[in-house]
C-alpha cells in the first residue's frame, strides 16, 4: 500500500506519509478543541480538569435551572427563527431579481447585498446601535431581528443564487407561456427545483443569528438579552463550567445542522 | 400594397407595445430587490454615513480632531497589533490551510467528503464555543499545559491565553476554514491532466508541484489571503476573549470609546479607519483577481 503509487506524478504514499500526518493533525487542530467540552461538561468539579474527577449533571441543572440563562435562550432561538424567515424571504427574491434581470446595473446591486460581509461587524454593531438609541429599537427583539436579517441575507443571496446559476429559466418561460402568471410560475415551478438552495440558505441564516455576538453585544439587553451576550460576558468574567453544559448543547445543534445541510446537497447531487 | 403598409405598421405598433411591456417587467423584477436594498440601507449605509459625518463634528463644527487625536501612540500601537496580527494569522492560514485543501483534491471523492466535514464543523460551530474551548485549554492549569508538564516539555506552566500566542491560536482556528474552503475550489478545478504532463515531460513531482499546480492555485490563494485578512482587521471577539485586555485590536478601541467613554466621535473617526483600511484591500484584491472569481471561488 505505502510503496504503491499515490498520484498521477508517480509519488508513493509513502513518500508523502508526512502530507497525511501534517493533515491528520491540522484537522485534529481543527476539530477536538471543540469536542473536548463535551466530556467537561459532564465534569462533577467546577476546575475543568481533564479526564474530570467524577461525573454529574449539575452544570446542566445549572443551565435549565437559571432564569436568566432560559429567557436568554428563548430570546436567542426566537430572533434566530424571525430572522431566518425574514432573510430567507427577502433574499430569495433578491437572487431571483438578480438572476432573471439582464441590466448592468443589476450586477452592481449585487454588491451591495454582499456589504453586510464585508464591512467589519463592529462598524456595523455601533452604526445599528447609534440608528436604534434614536428609534428606541436597542433591547428589542425587533430590532436584533432587523440587525441579525441583514447579516444573514448576504449568505441567502450568495447559497440561492447558486442554485439559481444551474437551474434552467426557460421552465418559468415555458409555464407562463401555457398561462401562469410570473408568481404563480416563481412558486409551483422554480421555487421546488431550487428549494434544496433555499433550505440550506434558511439553515445559514438561523446559525449566522443564533451565533451573532458583535451587534448583540450593543443592542441585546434588559429582557431581550441573547444567549451569546450572556456567554460573552460570563466568559469575561470567569471560566464558568455552566457555559460547557450550553457549549454542549450548541455543539449538537451545529451537529445536526451541518448534517442535514449535507443531507441535503448530498441528495441533491451537487457538492 | 395599402394591406402591407397597414401589416408594417402594426408591427411597429407591436414593437413598440411589447417594449413598453418588457421595460414594464423588468421595474416590477427590479422592484423585488427593494425590499433587501432598504433594510441593507436604513441598517448599515444609513448609520455609517452618520458615523462618517459624526468622525467630523465637534460640537457644531467641522474638525479633524478625532483624526488628529488617532496619531497618539496607544493607538498607532493598536493599528500596529491589528495588523501584526492579520498577517502573523493570515500567514498561518496559508502554511495550515494549504495541504488540507491540497491533499482533499488527492484522495477519493468519499474522502475528500469526509476531510470537507472536518473543514465545515468548526464553521457551523459557535464563534464563542471555540473561545470557550481555548480558554479551557490554554488556562495556567489547563489541559495542554498540564499535558506538557507530564510529558516533561516544560517545567513551570506557560502563559498560553490573555496574551498575543492565545489570540493568535484562537484566531487561526477560526480562520483555517475560510482558506481552505476557496483553496479547495480553485485546486479542485486544476485538470490532473497538467500534472501527468509535466511528469511526462520529464519534470520531477516537486517540480511538478511547484512550477504547475502552485501558479494554478493562486487565484484560489488570494481569494483565501483576502477573505482572512479582511475578517482579521476587524475582529473583536477572539482578541477580546483570549487576549485578556492586553491584546488591543482596533475593534477593541472602538468598542472602547462607544462603551466607556460615549466618545462617538473617537469611535466613528476609528470606525471610518478601520473601514478605509478593509475597502482599500478587498479593492487590491478586486482589481488583481476580480471579484467575480473571489465570489465564485466561495
Amino acid at each position: 500500500m505505502l510503496s504503491s503509487p499515490a498520484t498521477d506524478t508517480q509519488i508513493t504514499h509513502g513518500r508523502r506519509l508526512w502530507l497525511y500526518v501534517l493533515v491528520g493533525l491540522i484537522l485534529v487542530f481543527l476539530v477536538v478543541p471543540s469536542l473536548i467540552i463535551i466530556p467537561l461538561s459532564f465534569s462533577s468539579s467546577r476546575l475543568l480538569a481533564f479526564p474530570p474527577p467524577g461525573w454529574s449533571l449539575r452544570w446542566y441543572e445549572a443551565f435549565f435551572g437559571s432564569l436568566e440563562w432560559r429567557s436568554a435562550t428563548v430570546t436567542s432561538f426566537s430572533a434566530a427563527f424571525l430572522t431566518m424567515i425574514l432573510a430567507t424571504a427577502i433574499g430569495t427574491l433578491a437572487a431571483y431579481s438578480l438572476r432573471v434581470s439582464q441590466s448592468r446595473l443589476f450586477q452592481a446591486a449585487f454588491i451591495v447585498f454582499l456589504l453586510p460581509m464585508m464591512i467589519p461587524a463592529i462598524l456595523i454593531a455601533i452604526g445599528v446601535f447609534l440608528l436604534y438609541a434614536q428609534l428606541g429599537l436597542n433591547n428589542t427583539l425587533l430590532g436584533i431581528v432587523l440587525a441579525h436579517t441583514v447579516m444573514a441575507i448576504p449568505f441567502v443571496v450568495i447559497t440561492v443564487a447558486a442554485g439559481l446559476r444551474s437551474y434552467d429559466m426557460n421552465q418559468e418561460m415555458v409555464a407562463r407561456s401555457l398561462g401562469a402568471s410570473r408568481p404563480w410560475a416563481f412558486l409551483t415551478i422554480t421555487l421546488p427545483q431550487i428549494k434544496i438552495s433555499v433550505i440550506s440558505a434558511a439553515l445559514l441564516a438561523f446559525i449566522t443569528s443564533l451565533d451573532e455576538v458583535v451587534i448583540a453585544l450593543f443592542i441585546a439587553g434588559g429582557d431581550n438579552m441573547t444567549l451569546t451576550k450572556r456567554m460573552f460576558n460570563a466568559l469575561r468574567d470567569e471560566i464558568d463550567p455552566t457555559i460547557a453544559a450550553i457549549s454542549t448543547l450548541l455543539l449538537l445543534l451545529s451537529a445536526i445542522l451541518l448534517a442535514t445541510s449535507q443531507f441535503l446537497q448530498k441528495g441533491s447531487g451537487r457538492r | 400594397m395599402a394591406a402591407v403598409a397597414d401589416y408594417i405598421s402594426k408591427a411597429g405598433e407591436n414593437a413598440v407595445e411589447l417594449k413598453a411591456q418588457a421595460r414594464a417587467e423588468s421595474l416590477k423584477l427590479a422592484s423585488l430587490t427593494l425590499p433587501g436594498l432598504l433594510i441593507i440601507a436604513v441598517i448599515v449605509l444609513v448609520p455609517i454615513a452618520w458615523l462618517f459625518w459624526l468622525s467630523f463634528r465637534s460640537g457644531d463644527a467641522f474638525t479633524f480632531e478625532h483624526y488628529e487625536r488617532l496619531l497618539h501612540p496607544s493607538y498607532l500601537s493598536s493599528l500596529q497589533t491589528t495588523f501584526e496580527l492579520s498577517f502573523l494569522v493570515t500567514g498561518l492560514c496559508i502554511v495550515l490551510g494549504y495541504p488540507v485543501a491540497y491533499l482533499m483534491t488527492q484522495v477519493r471523492e468519499r474522502m475528500a467528503a469526509l476531510l470537507m466535514m472536518f473543514v465545515l464543523f468548526p464553521v457551523w460551530t459557535s464563534l464563542l464555543v471555540r473561545c470557550y474551548a481555548w480558554l479551557v485549554l490554554l488556562q495556567r492549569r489547563g489541559i495542554v499545559n498540564n499535558w506538557l508538564l507530564d510529558v516533561g516539555l516544560i517545567d513551570a506552566p506557560l502563559r498560553l491565553m490573555h496574551n498575543f500566542t492565545g489570540t493568535t491560536i484562537g484566531m487561526v482556528h477560526i480562520m483555517l476554514p475560510f482558506m481552505v474552503l476557496p483553496l479547495y475550489a480553485s485546486m479542485r478545478a486544476i485538470s490532473r491532466d497538467y500534472m501527468k504532463a509535466a511528469a511526462n515531460l520529464g519534470a520531477s513531482p516537486v517540480q511538478a508541484f511547484w512550477q504547475i499546480f502552485v501558479p494554478l492555485s493562486l487565484p484560489g490563494l488570494a481569494a483565501g489571503i483576502i477573505i482572512v485578512f479582511v475578517l482579521c482587521l476587524g475582529f473583536y471577539v477572539t482578541p477580546a476573549l483570549l487576549g485578556g485586555g492586553r491584546v488591543m485590536m482596533w475593534s477593541m478601541q472602538i468598542e472602547r470609546n462607544v462603551t466607556y467613554y460615549s466618545d462617538w466621535g473617537a469611535a466613528s473617526a476609528l470606525g471610518v479607519v478601520l473601514l478605509v483600511m478593509t475597502l482599500a484591500v478587498l479593492w487590491l484584491v478586486g482589481r488583481v483577481i476580480g471579484f467575480d472569481k473571489m465570489l465564485g471561488a466561495k
